[in-house]
């Protein structure tokens, strides 16, 4: 097994601040927008997302839930694994408002297409955006495509996009790890 | 994540610790998804469960087929009284031309104890036992010891006393080992005639009277008198019953302290509870029903999980 470093600590940062100046481009001040993390690893990429937007942009009506697809996914009973669940924390309503999905990395679109479903237990958003930190090219199942990306990297299917947060694994790094 | 350590849910005895930790916070998650206005996942579009009820049952049931649906599952229902069963058809006979309909589980409730463990030895299914005779109700069990760790925070050093019929009821046998296992002190209380012979065995304690029981305890869980089950009369009168192990509000407010109220249900009222308690805040009895859907849905979707394509 082989990594490198696709992006320090640096660089995140930077991707960090231009994806938030872009989100306040399409949403001003954010009186109509949610912003929710897809559970498991979106939610530290919309927590950090929302906080920048707090204390640097000075945006104080962020509203930020976080959802969990595992009942919604598509692979139940398909692999080894049991999948594990997580808390769904969404305590607005959703009805009408802009939706922006909040998620690490973006590879096969299947659990975009799992949050597509889960999002609709909640009410009638006005319409959904997709931010994504790394978009892993050429490697999408369905026609899903992010609306704001950070990074845009060409993976082989036996490589893996591992991002790494201060608030977890305690450095802010993105990984390209090798499995051969 | 692990997994559960059984392929059925036969009875708590079979379950380990680390099982009913899972199973409680799935049901954590499943008590989030039946709050929301849309309150049904797709998880198990392809399994197909067929809800068998050889006894009568109206909350197990509803509960059952309503966390099913919710799953989005296939659901069949069969209940005795309209049978073939009344026509001489065997239980595996019964069970095995429902099972060639290419059904996934099986939730089965029936008279006799130990169906449900005979049926996981002749037939390919995931067997949810819903009730067996007087032996094992599981899924009552964690739904009542959920519903105790959602009021009291754990149920790890609780005291909890279980009164009234212990003879003839599989919630009490189910609850004494969920509540075991996750290291709640257990006693029953009843009258002599209807507590079993060396229960102590079980390494519960024995009260056979209410007042010093309810003393001791911090959850009460009330049992139904099942008439239905008694073939012999165990004690004079209800009216003798209701005056020694009914409970009613002045007997509460003598207490030191504030206990909390259960109740599996159908309640008698006016015969182990009277309405005041019943309806009363120290009462979770529909907070019970309100667990059993989600821990339900965790059950079967913890099994279903299991079952490989």
């Amino acid at each position: 097994m082989s990594q490198k470093v696709l992006l320090n600590a640096k660089e995140v940062n930077i991707i960090l601040h231009r994806l938030a100046c872009q989100l306040i481009e399409n949403h001003n001040d954010f009186t109509n927008t949610v912003l929710i993390g897809i559970q498991p690893r979106g939610k530290y990429l919309a927590d950090r997302l929302a906080k920048m937007l707090k204390d640097d942009y000075k945006i104080k009506n962020i509203q930020l839930g976080h959802l969990d697809i595992t009942f919604f996914r598509d692979d139940f009973r398909r692999g080894d694994k049991p999948l594990e669940a997580n808390t769904t924390e969404i305590d607005f309503i959703i009805e009408n408002k802009n939706v922006v999905f909040i998620d690490d990395v973006l590879y096969t679109g299947r659990s975009i297409r799992a949050a597509l479903t889960a999002i609709q237990s909640f009410g009638r958003p006005s319409e959904i955006e997709l931010l994504t930190l790394i978009d892993r090219r050429f490697s999408r199942h369905l026609p899903i495509q992010p609306d704001y990306r950070g990074r845009q990297v060409d993976a082989i299917n036996n490589e893996k996009v591992k991002v790494n947060w201060i608030e977890n694994e305690g450095e802010d790094t993105v990984y390209l790890i090798n499995n051969e | 994540m692990s997994e559960l350590s059984v392929n059925h849910l036969l009875g708590i005895k079979y379950l380990n610790k680390q099982d009913i930790q899972l199973i409680f916070e799935t049901t954590d998650h499943f008590k989030e998804v039946i709050n929301r206005s849309i309150k049904k996942v797709p998880s198990l579009r392809d399994i197909t469960i067929a809800n068998l009820f050889f006894e009568n049952s109206t909350r197990t049931k509803l509960s059952f087929e309503l966390a099913e649906k919710r799953l989005s599952a296939d659901v069949i229902n069969f209940s005795a009284s309209q049978s073939s069963v009344k026509k001489g058809e065997t239980l595996i006979d019964t069970v095995n031309n429902i099972l060639s309909m290419k059904v996934d589980m099986v939730v089965i409730r029936h008279p006799n104890a130990g169906a449900g463990v005979f049926l996981s030895k002749h037939i390919k299914a995931s067997i949810i036992n819903a009730g067996d005779g007087t032996h094992e109700h599981p899924t009552q069990a964690l739904l009542d010891t959920y519903s105790i760790r959602e009021r009291l925070g754990e149920v790890k050093g609780k005291n909890v006393v279980i009164v009234g019929d212990i003879l003839h009821s599989r919630v009490a046998l189910s609850n004494i080992f969920a509540l075991q296992l996750q290291g709640a002190d257990v006693m029953v209380c009843g009258p002599k005639t209807l507590i079993p012979k060396y229960i102590e065995k079980l390494g519960v304690k024995v009260e056979t009277n209410l007042r010093k029981a309810l003393n001791w305890c911090d959850v009460a869980n009330m049992l139904r008198v099942q008439n239905e089950r008694m073939d012999i009369s165990y004690f004079p009168s209800t009216r003798e019953y209701t005056q020694q192990f009914g409970v009613n509000k002045a007997l509460l407010e003598s207490l030191d302290k504030e206990i909390v109220i259960m109740h599996p249900g159908p309640i008698n009222r006016g015969v182990e509870i009277t309405s005041d308690v019943a309806d009363s805040n120290q009462a979770i009895i529909l907070n019970q029903v309100e667990n059993g859907v989600a821990i339900r849905m965790a059950v079967i979707y913890l099994l279903a999980s299991k079952i490989k394509q």
